[in-house]
């Protein structure tokens, strides 16, 4: 039987991670994760979970911490944002390259400088080639099915899984949720049983070591077929989950593709603006739609390049940018995936919108469908770096 | 039970032979001789920042520990391993686990003095139950000889160079065996290879067996970045205890205890001449340099007597 609640979105993380009652947490607080760990260490200190709350000095020894404790043979969690997730960037390699499950939990927020507390996705997006698997939440109800299904997954691939949800849009928001029984999370999650461990007294182990030109490669090819397995076990760990709760995930959501002449790709909350967009859109009578990534890493470049094989244009939405003088990341991917796939006909342009908490209006994203009808009617695609809604 | 180096040697080294450590190298000797402070019936896991030892010791597919074994970064060998004392308890608690665990971290001066100095401030206030053990060489010497925090007054680095303008490095080295006292943890020590060991490994067995966070400093001379034939590392040790230019001493519980008092305490020369990083300093005009050392050296040895309580 489901709950129902209120909550907001770092609530319902940490509401999962006390139901899942992990062996060691390490955090450290910032802006807007801070009431992760908060929460949680209230209930390490009112005796609601048995987990050892480790408050460290910095985000790198929280880091630090979780591959010491997953190494040791227990599952770690932490949770952070922006500089935080930067600062422990370096062991962000570590923890997949020792392929640690380590779960992480991002409320995402605007890199400095200049510094800003409100949301984009510059951090989540700059350690997204550190070998993390990476789900992304539209809703408090995501971040928190996400979170309930990340230790599945990553464990299943020996890989460090980030549960990424929108600062203050979704992290500080309160929505209706609906919460799961605690027992019957705890069967759905299950006990955490590494094959090779530090803490195994008949089986010493050493992790970390120098790996010479020898050796190196290989690891890394192993690391990048645990992410090539990742794509299924999402999905299956989905399936298994819908099947317990009715609510179902894949590596994408589809919105209104199925005839859509004109499409957006995008990722996190702005995707509830969107659907309202799509509506009033549809209503009027335009064949528009939307792609929604839940899973960035692995990207699901096939799924992306069949969602949109059909469609005259479309733009990416990137809430960051490469600074590489010509796209965001989410355009430079779905890009990518279209040519593997042997996908020509769609135009494409990149839009870096929402920087450092800009609000993203429903009028904003249809402006960028205006963009694409117009592109679509004339096959002028003109500029394919664009920036929404700044002055300039 | 009584000291005796016959006893001691003839435990089983949990530390190997086969690594590729230097000749002539202090840290394989402190690693070896603090591993073996360790009961045999315990299990422990060790921890190395990233350093000489690491990647010497640890190549893979080879490994020098019998024991269990991470390396993580450079700067972070003491959260890491406060990561896994952590779980050693959460496993304990949920009985999952029923031996007993010891917990060493092994960190050059550069990764414990410097970059890792955060991490382990960090993990000694918060009191894990665990030794972070410096084998100080005085340089970045995984890196070719670099100053550290701890490099020594005057001597000559690869950033420091010995030149026409600046005379090798311009600070002195950094008291960090007090600055970890100024933590309140249980156990603190500074000690090197002297004699028949004794020193180094009671302290071993102290910082392992008292619970709670211990720290220990031990000189560990490097031949390349000092520049001593390597068959003279122990009378290199012995000159720096005798000089008092690295004292033995112990901090129980925020007490300090002199571990020995030379007789004759010799001139600062008898150390610097040994080495070559230091013989810029002797020569002629250079006089002044020696006497500004041997003030200091001076100096710190009668605040250690006054913390010890020997100074009337």
């Amino acid at each position: 039987m489901s709950i129902r609640e209120r909550l907001s979105g770092n609530e319902a993380v940490a509401y999962a991670m006390k139901q899942i009652n992990p062996d060691v947490m390490g955090a450290y607080p910032i802006t807007p994760s801070t009431e992760i760990p908060q929460y949680f260490s209230a209930y390490v200190d009112n005796g609601e979970v048995d987990t050892e709350f480790i408050a460290v000095e910095s985000e790198h020894s929280a880091m630090s911490t979780c591959i010491g404790a997953e190494a040791a043979g227990c599952r770690a969690i932490s949770a952070t944002s922006s500089c935080g997730l930067i600062y422990m960037a370096e062991m962000l390699y570590v923890a997949a390259s020792d392929r640690l499950p380590i779960t992480l939990a991002v409320s995402c927020r605007a890199l400095s400088g200049p510094i800003n507390i409100n949301n984009d996705h510059s951090d989540a997006m700059a350690v997204r080639d550190a070998g993390w698997l990476m789900l992304f939440a539209e809703t408090n109800q995501e971040a928190y099915d996400n979170y309930l299904q990340a230790m599945r997954i990553g464990e299943a691939v020996s890989l460090p899984i980030m549960i990424c949800q929108d600062g203050f849009i979704t992290s500080h928001a309160i929505e209706n949720i609906e919460l799961e029984e605690t027992e019957a999370v705890r069967k759905f999650v299950g006990e955490y049983k590494p094959q090779h461990y530090l803490l195994n007294k008949d089986e010493p182990m050493a992790v970390g070591p120098y790996s010479t030109p020898v050796y190196y490669m290989e690891t890394k090819r192993a690391q990048a077929q645990a992410m090539l397995d990742a794509k299924d076990v999402i999905k299956k760990v989905a399936d298994e989950f819908a099947a317990w709760t009715g609510r179902q995930y894949g590596l994408i959501e589809k919105y209104e593709m199925d005839d859509a002449e004109e499409a957006i790709i995008i990722i996190g909350s702005s995707a509830g603006t969107a659907r309202e967009a799509i509506k009033q859109l549809r209503a009027q009578g335009k064949k528009v739609g939307m792609i929604k990534i839940r899973s960035f890493r692995p990207f699901p470049a096939e799924e992306i390049a069949d969602a949109l094989k059909n469609v005259k244009a479309f733009a990416a939405m990137d809430k960051d940018d490469s600074f590489n003088a010509h796209c965001g990341p989410i355009f430079a991917e779905t890009c990518a995936g279209l040519y593997a796939n042997g996908i020509s006909g769609p135009k494409g342009i990149s839009y870096i919108y929402g920087l450092g908490g800009r609000d993203v209006r429903v009028e904003s994203i249809q402006h960028v469908f205006a963009d694409l009808e117009k592109i679509a009617k004339t096959g002028d695609v003109g500029e394919t770096y664009r920036y929404l809604d700044v002055r300039e | 039970m009584a000291y005796n180096l016959k006893e001691n040697v003839m435990k089983e080294d949990r530390f190997t032979g086969g690594h590729r450590m230097c000749a002539g190298c202090g840290c394989p000797i402190a690693v070896r001789t603090v591993l073996r402070a360790l009961e045999p019936e315990d299990h422990a896991v060790v921890c190395s920042a990233t350093c000489c030892l690491e990647v010497s010791s640890f190549m893979y597919p080879y490994t020098s520990y019998k024991d269990s074994f991470i390396h993580n970064a450079f700067e972070n060998a003491a959260a890491t391993l406060s990561g896994v004392e952590t779980a050693y308890h959460a496993m304990k608690k949920r009985g999952k686990l029923d031996a007993t665990y010891k917990f060493i971290a092994f960190g050059g001066d550069g990764g414990t003095y410097d970059i890792g100095f955060q991490s382990l401030s960090g993990a000694m206030e918060r009191g894990h139950d665990m030794v972070y053990v410096c084998y100080d060489n005085e340089a970045y010497m995984n890196t070719g000889i670099q100053r550290s925090s701890s490099t020594p007054h005057f001597a000559d680095t690869t950033t420091t160079p010995v030149g026409k303008v600046v005379p090798g490095k311009p600070q002195q080295k950094k008291n960090l065996t007090k600055i970890m006292v100024a933590h309140g943890i249980p156990y603190v020590a500074q000690t090197t290879f002297i004699g028949n060991f004794k020193d180094i490994t009671e302290k071993s067995h102290k910082a392992i067996y008292t619970p709670g966070a211990a720290f220990l400093n031990v000189m560990a001379p490097c031949p390349r970045g000092w520049r001593y034939p390597s068959e003279k590392l122990m009378e290199i040790t012995k000159l720096a205890v005798e000089t008092c230019v690295w004292p033995l001493y112990e901090v129980i519980e925020g007490k300090y205890i002199l571990s020995y008092k030379p007789k004759n305490k010799l001139p600062v020369e008898e150390y610097l001449k040994a080495q070559g990083r230091f013989a810029h300093m002797f020569k002629p005009g250079n006089e002044w340099m020696i006497e500004e050392v041997q003030k200091e050296v001076d100096k710190n040895w009668e605040d250690l007597l006054k913390l010890c309580d020997l100074d009337r």
